[in-house]
């Protein structure tokens, strides 16, 4: 007979919808709407697991998230491997594998018991105790050995296939728990016109009042009332059942875990598995209800005990009889009911034990008006059978009753976890002998147990005036309380999941551990995945019992998130794979090229041609460069356009040098120092007016030297008129280099003479048809140019260069280069302890104060002996250093310092080495040796600048006029194509005009004036003038947005009609407009966004830079369902991608409108 | 992630924002006046008390402003924001 259990009529499931289930490889019937913990009840199972420590056999507890010992893996496939979940929280489907956990070879004949008659050796402290010599078998022998007995179920071996999503949300109110209390808070809440969310971790809101088809509110039965309930609730409630709040985070921030396909025999691939849930709520109600005591007898722990609570959970709403013949042991009258219930559904109830020494009311009356046998008086002192319960023996130590399933009430605890996370003030309520929250909770969590009361207050905790309801069927009972002041049983388990009973806990107080946490943690008890729910509290009254404390003076362990366990990979959302961190690509690419991560971006290292090696390659570039020419791709520099009257003052106290000396047209290489006095970044700086500056960073300093000038020009120097814009991405470099760098050049720049271009020097001119900024630079050592160009057109002028032998070379060939010329990259050749000086950099440094200066002339930052940078060159032409080996003397004494790059030189056809030792320039022509593990390498310590020191191949040269040539054409960019979706409609827009203003307010006027837009001046909102628009960024800085053939916004223009200082940047190619239209636009965007994105939190109009995801935007709302999101050219990828990983879900596909 | 009230832009959550350290350090006028051991104290000597910090934030992915938070270190709970100039209570 399969489900021999099962009642004949009742219960939520849906017994038309059997469901074949696999337990241990034997295959079970239940049905649609079943836990699997129910229908293994229905089937008669209730061996399910074996214990942590000691293997005892153990069964289903309870019937809901407190469950300690029913945890099992679901297998559904490689990588789809999920252990540790609780049966009592699994939702059945259509071919559901289960597996019980820690036991071998089976779950009825576990070897692993023997460490059951072992127990005395395993109490608690253990492992401190037991496994103290010898110290190296601590990990050998010991330690592998106690984890492979101990333990729960194994981590899947292989990558989890399935999609993750987060998603941040905003309301008024947040209630946990779906019971009597929080629907009533949600009847309550939603009256108001608030914003709520209802979560709920069952898949059917209702909580306790699903088990209580006898009972009725405003006349419905209960389980009715509950659906008339939610559909009475407004449209600003959202629903989330199968969700868990975990975790209650600063600023009413709380993390909700829903569940979306685990409950689907086959989930829909475009669902996320699980959804991570930020919510910001204004205000949160905890009706997070109650969790049933264990009582605590000796065998307390076998299968078929069971909680009383959880038994009349498994009549009512599942139809499953949880035994034939039941003992019941209560403290309390509420496990009266499950006798009552249970009798009327034909079990045999054997016989209710009530340690009180007399019992009466109304529940108690009903029980004993069936002839259910009660004794008070007296509890249960040992219990029999091995796979399962079969008899009680009563604590008078004569009688026994025979039983297959014991009940058992020890009262009831509020759930008080997310409260305590929030450091809220837990109070002990000495009527009821447990911790309550002192404010924010309703219902059984505030210690309320009478239904009317919890729903009456639910409505008040809501936001309306408290709402009468008119509930019957329910007995009156008396509130239930801790026991506290009577000693123990010898050995009873109080912490069911980690194997803790009182002999441990006894152990720990003759030891002479006081605080609850100590005991905790020593004999681990409340430390198990289920955080003690079932457990702290009689942890807590025996710890009391047995130290003659109070309850209240032994105090609450702090509960910490999460409430449930939670899976890494909702932790980790989408960003996993390509888009665990933005991957940004600069516009020109390379079939072929070899990439490497720099900061943020991948850069090319080399451009192998055929099958040659990177170090073939990286010498043949290097080569190329020396001898003809060779181009790199510098794009991913950083670039910061610095405006205003005070900016050469304002660069000379942040870089080392003096710029108000600095010509037109001229550029200067710029250290830049902490006030420390270190080198942070260095850079050049080209004053293209008077009043303007183009400075260049490195790739991987460009948002430290943003965000550290802004720091100075807004906090120590407010004074200066000076403005800053990123120009990152708004110019592509092309780096060409090498003595015929010129010539070739010559013949597609028709308005810059190359020759008499000087070096260091910069100009604004055409390559082609294409505007360019020029800067005669180099890295190399060699004669060369930078080309700044709009990155649209970057790839066309590469290819075009490459067609006329100009060789392509990477990273790798640039730091060899470079190295060979004595030039440092900061951060390899520094590591924020070298000051100019030690880096041979003290010529950057001018007259007059700048950041870092004073913090030079300190005593340690003078000594003779700090480490300076030299060249190295070993005895061994042959030999390459590692970067990273010590330096020392002779023998063997105190290393002097480190190689912070090294190389082989194609040039000079040999090894060589730059480093850091100290007292390093008084030691130029030392012989100084590199002790490595096959042996010490000689090196003698030269000048750092091998190539060229006195600089002749930099010098201009006049070239020969040539004929111009034309470049490539202009390949179009190719926009992502979207996948159509009516709800979110995604689209890359096309290049439009974008002008980065920086003002002070007379300033902004004549701005508003001279553009046709007002600057609007109320913060993070958005003018409309014709075509165009003006957005507000920040209080100086503002967006202006115009179609592409805006002829009459020209920068230079705008400002020249203003009259008074300000910074117009033509920022027009440095970002991508990606517009987000459709109902679940907003809905999208916070999957990946933070904002509030609510039309009353942000309305039409409203502008702002944000995040989404890991990406920097500006975010705009130009209508209702309409945003645009201006994003960096280089992170259009991944916030593309981003964004798709939400509208996989989405399936409503636009049909072709024709 | 708190709930940074930026003096422009309103609350938002921290992720845009970057901490700044202790407010009301001002760079000396004349660097070159101070003494060695003064100077070291500008650099490195930090409060770091136990409840009200006033520091320094700036809504770094946001409005670029810097400003200046009461925090308290023990509750992580903000008391006021304040644009720079104005009196911090």
């Amino acid at each position: 007979m399969t489900q021999p259990f099962r009642t004949m009529a009742g219960g939520r499931v849906n017994r038309d919808r059997p469901v074949r289930f696999g337990f241990d490889g034997r295959s079970y019937e239940g049905y649609a709407g079943d836990t699997l913990a129910s229908a293994l009840l229905a089937n008669d199972v209730h061996l399910v697991g074996r214990s942590f420590k000691y293997h005892r056999p153990r069964g289903i507890l309870s019937a809901g998230p407190e469950e300690p010992n029913a945890l099992v893996t679901i297998d559904r496939g490689p990588g789809r491997v999920t252990p540790n979940l609780r049966a009592t929280g699994i939702e059945l489907y259509d071919g559901l594998m289960a597996r019980s956990q820690n036991r071998f070879p089976s779950l009825r004949f576990d070897l692993g018991a023997m460490a059951g008659l072992a127990s005395p050796l395993i109490s608690a402290g253990f492992y401190y105790k037991s496994f103290m010599w010898p110290a190296s078998f601590w990990r050998r022998v010991y330690e592998p050995l106690i984890r492979r007995a101990a333990g729960l179920g194994k981590a899947p071996e292989t990558a989890d296939p399935d999609r993750y999503l987060h998603r941040y949300a905003h309301c008024d109110v947040l209630i946990v728990g779906g019971g009597p209390a929080g629907l009533a808070a949600a009847l309550g809440a939603s009256a108001t016109g608030a914003r709520v969310i209802l979560c709920d971790e069952q898949a059917e809101l209702g909580g306790s009042l699903l088990d209580e088809p006898g009972v009725t509110i405003d006349g419905w039965p209960a389980p009715d009332w509950v659906r008339e309930a939610i559909a009475t609730l407004g449209g600003s409630v959202t629903l989330l059942p199968r969700t868990t709040a975990f975790g209650w985070y600063p600023g009413n921030m709380i993390g909700l875990l829903e569940r979306v396909t685990d409950h689907l025999p086959e989930p829909a691939g475009t669902l996320p598995r699980e959804r991570l849930w930020q919510v910001r709520a204004e205000r949160v109600v905890l009706a997070t209800g109650a969790i049933e005591r264990p009582l605590v007898f000796p065998g307390n722990d076998r299968p078929g005990v069971m909680l009383a609570g959880s038994a009349r959970t498994y009549l009512h709403r599942y139809g499953v009889k949880v035994g034939g013949r039941i003992a019941i042991a209560t403290d309390n009258d509420s496990a009266y009911r499950a006798a009552t219930d249970l009798h009327a559904a034909g079990i045999d109830i054997a016989g209710i034990v009530d340690s009180r020494t007399s019992a009466g009311g109304e529940a108690v009356e009903a029980a004993r008006s069936l002839g259910i046998s009660i004794r008070t008086g007296l509890t249960i002192a040992g219990t029999e059978g091995r796979m399962r319960v079969h008899s009680a023996k009563l604590s008078n130590g004569t009688d026994i009753i025979p039983c297959d399933t014991i009940l058992m009430s020890g009262g009831w605890t509020p759930t008080v976890h997310l409260f305590s996370q929030s450091r809220g003030q837990l109070v002990f309520d000495g009527e009821s002998g447990t911790y309550l929250p002192s404010e924010g909770a309703v219902g059984a969590c505030a210690g309320v147990f009478d239904l009317a009361a919890c729903l009456r207050d639910g409505t008040e905790a809501g936001g309306s005036e408290p709402r009468i309801f008119a509930v019957a069927g329910m007995p009156a009972m008396a509130p239930s309380r801790t026991p506290d002041g009577t000693r123990p049983h010898r050995s009873a388990f109080v912490d069911f999941q980690n194997d803790v009973t009182t002999k441990d806990l006894a152990i720990a107080a003759a030891e002479g551990f006081v605080s609850i946490e100590h005991v905790k943690r020593y004999t681990t008890a409340g430390m198990a995945t289920d955080q003690g729910k079932t457990s702290n509290l009689n942890a807590l009254a025996t710890v009391a019992a047995l130290t003659g404390q109070g309850m209240e003076s032994v105090g609450l362990t702090t509960f910490r998130p999460p409430y449930t366990p939670v899976t890494f990979g909702a932790f980790a959302g989408a960003a996993r794979g390509a888009l665990f961190a933005p991957v940004r690509l600069p516009p020109i690419a390379v079939a072929g090229a070899v990439l490497e991560d720099v900061g943020t971006w991948k850069r090319a290292r080399c451009y192998p041609v055929a099958n040659e090696t990177t170090e073939a390659a990286t010498l043949r570039e290097c080569l190329a460069v020396r001898n003809e020419a060779g181009m790199l791709d510098a794009s991913t520099l950083g670039k910061i356009e610095v405006a205003g009257p005070d900016a050469a003052a304002f660069l000379s106290l942040i870089y080392t040098g003096d710029f108000t000396t600095l010509a037109i047209g001229r550029c200067r290489y710029a250290v830049l120092a902490g006030e420390d006095g270190f080198i942070r970044d260095d850079g050049i700086v080209a004053r293209l007016a008077a009043d303007r500056f183009h400075v260049t960073t490195t790739t991987g300093g460009a948002a430290f030297v943003l965000h550290h000038m802004e720091d100075y020009l807004q906090t120590e120097f407010p004074g200066l008129r000076v403005w800053l814009t990123s120009i990152t991405e708004q110019w592509a470099v092309i780096a060409v280099q090498g003595p015929r760098s010129a010539d070739t050049l010559a013949r597609f720049i028709p308005d810059i003479d190359l020759g008499s271009m000087p070096h260091m020097s910069v100009r604004e001119g055409h390559i082609g048809d294409i505007k360019l900024r020029l800067f005669r630079v180099s890295f190399t050592g060699e004669a060369g140019f930078e080309l700044n160009v709009p990155p649209d057109q970057a790839q066309r002028i590469w290819d075009t260069l490459n067609q006329h032998d100009v060789t392509p070379y990477g990273t790798d060939a640039m730091h060899v280069l470079r190295a060979e010329k004595g030039y440092i990259i900061v951060g390899q050749d520094t590591d924020g302890t070298v000051t100019p000086d030690d880096a041979g950099l003290a010529w950057t440094i001018a007259g007059g104060d700048f950041v870092g200066r004073r913090s030079l002339s300190l005593p340690e930052m003078t000594r003779a002996d700090r480490k300076q940078l030299v060249g190295l060159l070993p005895t061994d032409p042959a030999m390459v250093l590692d970067e990273g080996a010590q330096i020392v003397g002779e023998g063997r004494g105190e290393s002097l310092g480190h190689v912070t790059s090294s190389y082989f030189s194609a040039t000079l056809g040999r090894g060589f080495a730059l480093g850091l030792i100290a007292g390093g320039r008084a030691r130029i022509g030392a012989t100084l040796s590199v002790p490595m593990p096959r042996g010490d390498i000689t090196v003698t310590v030269g000048d750092p600048v091998l190539v060229d020191k006195p600089s002749q191949r930099l010098k201009a040269r006049p070239i020969q006029p040539v004929a111009a040539e034309p470049l490539l054409p202009p390949q179009a960019w190719l926009a992502p194509t979207c996948r159509p979706a009516a709800s979110v409609r995604l689209t890359v827009l096309a290049p439009t005009t974008r002008l980065a203003i920086r003002a002070g307010g007379p300033a902004a006027t004549g701005i508003g004036l001279a553009s046709g837009v007002l600057l609007p001046t109320v913060p993070n909102r958005s003018v409309f003038a014709r075509d165009r628009a003006a957005l507000w960024l920040g209080p100086d800085e503002w967006l202006i947005v115009a179609p592409d053939d805006a002829a009459d916004l020209q920068a230079e223009a705008l400002k020249a009609a203003v009259g008074h200082p300000v910074s117009v940047v033509d920022v027009s190619h440095a970002t991508r407009t990606f517009e987000l239209a459709g109902s679940a636009a907003a809905w999208c965007l916070n999957a990946f966004c933070a904002l509030d994105l609510d039309q009353a939190a942000f309305p039409v109009g409203m502008c702002t830079r944000t995040l989404l995801a890991k990406a920097p935007v500006v975010l705009w709302r130009v209508a209702g369902d309409l945003f645009h999101l201006d994003v960096a050219r280089s992170y259009v990828p991944y916030v593309w991608d981003c964004l798709e990983q939400f509208r996989l879900e989405l399936t409503d596909v636009v049909v072709n409108e024709t | 992630m708190l709930r940074i009230p930026c003096p422009w832009c309103g609350p938002r959550p921290e992720n845009e924002f970057r901490y700044g350290g202790q407010a009301g350090l001002i760079r000396p006028a004349n660097p070159a006046a101070v003494s060695d051991a003064g100077w070291g104290g500008y650099l490195y000597l930090r409060a770091n008390p136990r409840g009200r910090h006033v520091e320094r934030w700036r809504h770094l992915h946001g409005c670029g402003r810097f400003f200046t938070c009461v925090r308290d270190t023990v509750t992580d709970r903000i008391a006021s924001t304040h644009k720079p100039g104005e009196a911090v209570p």
